[in-house]
């Protein structure tokens, strides 16, 4: 099984790449839900 | 939510069908060994971001003709998805290179007209931070988005069109080139899960993109008020 380490390092970067990017949307998606609720109430007190 | 965490199963069990057939049915390449397994992850990566360059293109195209946000979401959404998949391309490729070309890297007209395709849609994201007014900022990138996509034709005919250390094309190629039928059959089932990741990708930075314009819409209803 020569170059297996290749193999495995080249899957484990890709799989690294999609989970950290899914992470991160999830993440910015969470901080602008709670920015929209901050601003929603901001705008209903001002009325 | 339901709906999101079902189809994020769906694409869960599709990858892992995939990793299955690219490990345990696929077989083993007579001259590079277990190294060429990286293919599926490789050429697979590779189309998708094509495809979701060429959503960021035709999005681009339908808001420089009707001026609707929407499209100027989905332009940038899959400008970043397909980003990442050919950040994943760039990574596995010289991870696959070393073993099989003794080098990580070569200048090539392949490997430089992908570069030069990354490094046009992570402008075409900088340029969307230096813009403040949404619909001048929607304008000039559309107009970006549409020339990067010049490169993707550049990087598909690249490997038709001049002699490179990257292998020849394993579809649409010359006569005498591809793969064994088995090795096919796995690598459009990769892609095809790949295509299911990308969509579920898409979907979640759409979603994101669509919040930004809410907000500005509250935010301007604030300066008003």
């Amino acid at each position: 099984m020569k170059n297996l380490d290749s193999v495995f390092a080249a899957y484990m970067a890709g799989w690294t790449v999609f989970f950290v990017y899914y992470i991160s949307v999830a993440r910015r998606t969470a901080a602008l839900r709670d920015e929209i609720e901050r601003l929603k109430n901001s705008l209903n007190r001002g009325k | 939510m339901k709906k999101s965490v079902l189809s994020a199963t769906v694409v869960l069990l599709l990858l892992g069908a995939a990793a299955y057939g690219a490990f345990f049915v696929a077989p083993t390449d007579a001259k590079q060994g277990v190294v060429y397994r990286i293919l599926y992850l490789h050429v697979a990566s590779a189309w998708t971001g094509l495809t979701s360059f060429f959503i960021c293109f035709l999005a681009n195209l339908m808001y420089v003709v009707r001026r609707q946000p929407r499209w100027d979401w989905l332009g940038v959404s899959a400008g970043e998805t397909g980003l990442v998949f050919t950040t994943v391309v760039l990574l596995t490729g010289p991870i696959w290179a070393h073993p099989v070309w003794g080098i990580w890297w070569t200048w090539d007209a392949r490997l430089t007209s992908t570069f030069v395709l990354w490094l046009l849609y992570v402008s075409y994201l900088l340029l969307r931070t230096l813009v403040e007014e949404p619909d001048r900022r929607a304008l000039l990138s559309a107009l970006f988005g549409i020339f990067a996509f010049i490169d993707v034709p550049l990087v598909f005919g690249s490997i038709r069109w001049w002699r490179t250390q990257h292998p020849q094309p394993v579809v649409m190629g010359a006569p005498g080139s591809g793969l064994d039928p088995t090795m096919y059959k796995v690598l459009f089932f990769t892609w095809f899960a790949m295509l299911g990741l990308m969509t579920l990708l898409l979907r979640q930075r759409y979603r994101l993109e669509a919040m930004r314009g809410e907000i500005e819409i509250i935010q301007r209803e604030l300066e008003a008020a």
